[in-house]
């Protein structure tokens, strides 16, 4: 395992989709290879920033719309 | 409920678009509940009604053009600009904290701004928390092409925000050795 093997899975990796094994890999290349986990731990960051950016409010007037709806639907049925 | 309109609000770019299809997506859950079986996942079941009747109805509209084009973006496109695995940390730490200005809205356009394909999947996994597969089966594509998707639309989206940090002057000045 080299930094560009690494590298080339960060978000097979980051997103839990790898077998044991591979994950393991990369794990200790991480350990070793102090570069390649701050890239990792980038990777990481921004995520958790663009995450929490993109956070909304439902406008209440919506639940009280979706509410009636399907209260509507249920007499119906 | 705020996940799903969240979603909406991604996939539609438009408030009012976004609350019909939240709507549209509860009804049609209600209606099609006896078509849910037990053991399936429920929130992925839920999200593939979203993305079909964002697919049928809203998509169509297209209000407002896909304003990325397809060309690839390189893997790591924001930490090779920081000068890549030579930089020092406290550098990093100053690239964050200038991403972490940025305005919630600019965040929130970039993403909107990826063309649509990548875009789902990029909500899906990212905002949404939902899995490689959970995903394959809520767009109804193959787990490759799910995985080639998400990562595509996260580069685009570095691209995105590091070009928007970039002509904002968010970003500190570091002395960088990325060779472009």
């Amino acid at each position: 395992m080299d930094c560009d093997d690494a590298l080339l899975r960060v978000y097979e990796y980051l997103d839990g989709e790898l077998t044991v094994w591979r994950r393991r890999a990369i794990t200790r290349h991480l350990d070793e290879c102090p570069p390649c986990a701050n890239g990792f731990v980038f990777e990481v960051e921004l995520r958790r920033i663009v995450v929490s950016k993109c956070r909304e409010e439902v406008p209440a007037s919506l639940r009280q719309r979706i509410a009636e709806a399907l209260g509507i639907v249920s007499t119906e049925d | 409920m705020s996940a799903l309109y969240a979603a909406a609000l991604r996939m539609t770019r438009n408030p009012s678009d976004a609350e019909d299809l939240v709507q549209e997506t509860y009804l049609r859950a209600y209606r099609g509940f006896g078509g849910f079986r037990e053991g399936t996942n429920l929130k992925a079941w839920l999200y593939r009604i979203l993305t079909n009747t964002f697919i049928n109805q809203y998509r169509a509209k297209k209000r407002r053009p896909d304003q990325v084009d397809l060309d690839d973006v390189e893997d790591f496109y924001i930490f090779r600009r920081l000068g890549g695995i030579e930089a020092a940390d406290a550098e990093r730490t100053a690239e964050t904290e200038a991403l972490e200005a940025m305005p919630d809205a600019e965040v929130k356009q970039a993403l909107e701004s990826i063309p649509e394909q990548f875009r789902m999947a990029v909500i899906l996994a990212d905002i949404e928390g939902f899995s490689y597969k959970e995903i394959a089966e809520i767009l109804d594509i193959p787990i490759g092409t799910v995985m080639s998707r998400i990562h595509r639309g996260r580069r685009q989206l570095q691209k995105l925000l590091w070009d928007y940090a970039t002509e904002n002057n968010l970003r500190p000045r570091v002395e960088t050795s990325t060779g472009g």
